[in-house]
C-alpha cells in the first residue's frame, strides 16, 4: 500500500466526487426530460456513467496494488483489445499460429519487460522483433494469398493494442528525480485522456453541429472537439500539482494528450467504418468494447511517455 | 469434485475462451425437450453451445458424440460423467471399418432422450472449414420420424473455426457468436430431402443475423 500517497488519494477522491455528481446529474436529466426521442441517448448516458464507476473501481484497486496490478490490468486490456481487433478483421486459416504467438508470447513478453524495467527491449520488441517474426511465421505457414496484407494487419494490431497501450503502465518504470510514486503519473494520463473523451462527447451532445469527418465518425463535431480539448487541457493544467511538470508544461502535455487521443479515436473509427460495424465489442455497457474506450489511450500514451522520459528522466 | 461442479467450471471456461455472444432470434430458451442442432467447424462447438444454454436447460441437454472417438481414457470419463454424452455408432467410422447400422444410432439417441432430456446434435456429421455448411446427414430425419412432433432448435456458431480450427491444438481467442433461431419440426408427409434441406437452411439463415 506504499502507493497511497496523499496527492494520489486527493486525485482519486476527485474522480469519485466527479462520478457522484455525474450520477446525480444523469438521474436528474432522466427525470426532467420526457421526450421519447431523447430517451435512448439518456439511457446510454446513464449506462456509460454506471460503467465509469466499475472502470474507476478496477483502476483504483490496481493502482493501490502497485506495479504488478497495473501490469496485469493493462495486459488484460491489451489481450481483450487485440481479440476485438482480430475478430473484426479478415484472417485466414494459415494465420492461426502467428496469432497464437501474438496473443500468448508477444503480449506477456511486452508486459514482462516493463515488469523487469528493461526499457531497451521493451521499446523494440514489437516494432523490430515481432515485425520480423510475423511475416516469417506466415511464410512458413505456406499460404501466400494476400500475404503482405495479412502480415501488416497482424503487425498493426500488435502495435496498437499491445505496444502503444503498454506505454501507459510503462510510466511506472520511469525514475523521475524528486517525484513519486509514478502511479500518480499514470493516473494523470488516464484522467486527462479519458476526460478529454468524455468532454468531447458532452460538448458534442450539447452544442455539436459541424461534423469534422462525417464519413469516418458521424458523432465527432468541431464544437465537441474544441470544447473537449479546451476543457480537458484546462483540467490537466489545474492538476499540475500531481505531476513533475510546471503549470505551463502541464498545459502543453495535456494538449498533446487530448490531440493524440482525438487522433486515436478517429483512426480506430476509420477501421470500424471500413469493416461496417459501430463498435469493436460489447464488453463495457454503453461504451462498446475495450478498444472503443482505449482507442484514445493507445495513441496518447506513447507520446506522453516519451515526453516525460526525454525531459524529466535524468 | 462433483461432476456438476466440474461441469459448471468447464462451462464458465468455455464462455471465457470463446467470448461467446449469445442471441435468440425470434425465439427464447425453453426448458421443454428439444434437439439443438448447429453447424460444425471446431472441437469447441459442442462445449460452447452447451455452456451457452441457461443452466436449467443445460442440465438436461446431452451431446450426441461418436462412440469411436470418445471411447477411451479421460475423454471417455469427461464425455460420460460430465457431459453425459449419448455415444452413438457412426455411419462410417474412419479407418474403413464396416459402417454401423444407422438405425442403431437412432435407437441410441431415442433411448438417451427418454421423455425429458434434450440432445445437442451436429447433423453435418463431421467438422467443416467454417466457410460452408455441408449437407446434413439423414439421422436428424430418422430421429424425428421415431419421435413425431419433436421440437428442433437451429443454431449457428460463428468464429469457432477461427478459435480452434480443424487440425489445431491451441486456441486463439477470437470473439464468437452463437445465434439460436425459432424452433421447427418435421411436418407430416415431408420427404427426407426436403426436410434436411429445410433444416440446413434454418441453420444457414442465422449466419449473418
Amino acid at each position: 500500500m506504499k502507493n497511497l500517497d496523499p496527492q494520489l488519494v486527493w486525485a482519486f477522491s476527485g474522480v469519485l466526487g466527479l462520478l457522484t455528481v455525474s450520477s446525480l446529474l444523469g438521474w436528474a436529466i432522466k427525470l426532467a426530460v420526457k421526450r421519447p426521442e431523447a430517451q435512448a441517448t439518456i439511457g446510454n448516458l446513464n449506462a456509460r456513467i454506471g460503467a465509469w464507476w466499475v472502470m474507476s473501481a478496477i483502476f483504483g484497486l490496481t493502482l493501490a496494488v502497485g506495479q504488478i496490478g497495473s501490469l496485469v490490468l493493462f495486459g488484460m486490456m491489451s489481450l481483450l483489445a487485440l481479440r476485438e481487433y482480430v475478430t473484426l478483421l479478415p484472417t485466414r486459416r494459415a494465420d492461426h499460429r502467428t496469432l497464437f504467438w501474438s496473443f500468448f508470447i508477444f503480449t506477456p513478453a511486452q508486459y514482462f519487460l516493463i515488469g523487469i524495467h528493461w526499457y531497451g527491449l521493451f521499446a523494440i520488441l514489437v516494432p523490430v522483433y515481432a515485425f520480423l517474426f510475423i511475416p516469417t511465421r506466415l511464410a512458413l505457414a505456406g499460404d501466400t494469398e494476400s500475404f503482405l496484407q495479412r502480415a501488416a494487419t497482424i503487425q498493426w494490431g500488435l502495435m496498437v493494442c499491445i505496444y502503444c497501450l503498454s506505454y501507459a503502465p510503462a510510466l511506472l518504470m520511469l525514475k523521475i528525480p524528486g517525484y513519486g510514486p509514478d502511479a500518480k503519473l499514470l493516473l494523470y494520463l488516464v484522467l486527462v485522456d479519458q476526460l478529454s473523451d468524455v468532454l468531447q462527447y458532452v460538448w458534442g451532445k450539447l452544442l455539436g453541429k459541424h461534423k469534422i469527418a462525417p464519413v469516418v465518425s458521424p458523432n465527432k463535431t468541431w464544437e465537441g472537439f474544441i470544447g473537449g480539448v479546451a476543457t480537458a487541457t484546462l483540467i490537466g493544467t489545474a492538476l499540475w500539482w500531481m505531476t513533475p511538470f510546471s503549470p505551463a508544461a502541464a498545459a502543453l502535455v495535456s494538449l498533446s494528450i487530448t490531440l493524440m487521443g482525438f487522433a486515436g479515436g478517429l483512426t480506430m473509427s476509420a477501421i470500424k467504418r471500413d469493416r461496417g460495424v459501430k463498435d469493436y465489442g460489447t464488453l463495457i455497457r454503453g461504451h462498446g468494447g475495450i478498444l472503443d474506450r482505449m482507442d484514445s489511450m493507445c495513441f496518447a500514451a506513447p507520446v506522453f511517455f516519451h515526453f516525460v522520459r526525454y525531459f524529466y528522466v535524468r | 469434485m462433483s461432476a456438476q461442479l466440474l461441469a459448471g467450471m468447464i462451462a464458465a471456461a468455455a464462455r471465457l475462451i470463446s467470448g461467446v455472444q449469445v442471441q435468440w432470434v425470434d425465439s427464447e430458451p425453453e426448458p421443454s425437450q428439444a434437439v439443438y442442432f448447429a453447424n460444425h467447424s471446431s472441437h469447441l462447438d459442442f462445449v460452447v453451445l452447451w455452456s451457452s444454454l441457461p443452466a436449467e436447460i443445460r442440465a438436461l441437454a446431452r451431446p450426441v458424440a461418436a462412440q469411436d472417438y470418445w471411447s477411451a481414457g479421460l475423454r471417455h470419463a469427461l464425455a460420460v460423467n460430465v457431459f453425459r454424452a449419448v455415444l452413438v455408432a457412426r455411419h462410417a467410422a474412419p479407418g474403413g471399418q464396416e459402417p454401423a447400422d444407422p438405425r442403431l444410432a437412432i435407437e441410441q439417441m431415442v433411448e438417451g432422450m427418454g421423455d425429458r432430456e434434450s440432445l445437442i446434435l451436429f447433423p453435418e456429421g463431421t467438422r467443416g472449414t467454417g466457410e460452408e455448411v455441408a449437407a446434413f446427414k439423414s439421422g436428424l430425419y430418422y430421429l424425428c420420424q421415431r419421435r413425431p412432433g419433436l421440437r428442433l432448435v437451429p443454431a449457428y456458431l460463428n468464429n469457432l473455426n477461427r478459435i480452434l480450427p480443424k487440425g489445431e491444438v491451441l486456441p486463439v481467442p477470437f470473439i464468437s457468436r452463437l445465434t439460436f433461431g425459432p424452433a421447427m419440426a418435421l411436418e407430416a408427409g415431408e420427404s427426407k430431402a426436403v426436410f434436411l434441406a429445410r433444416a440446413r437452411e434454418a441453420v444457414c439463415r442465422l449466419r449473418d443475423l
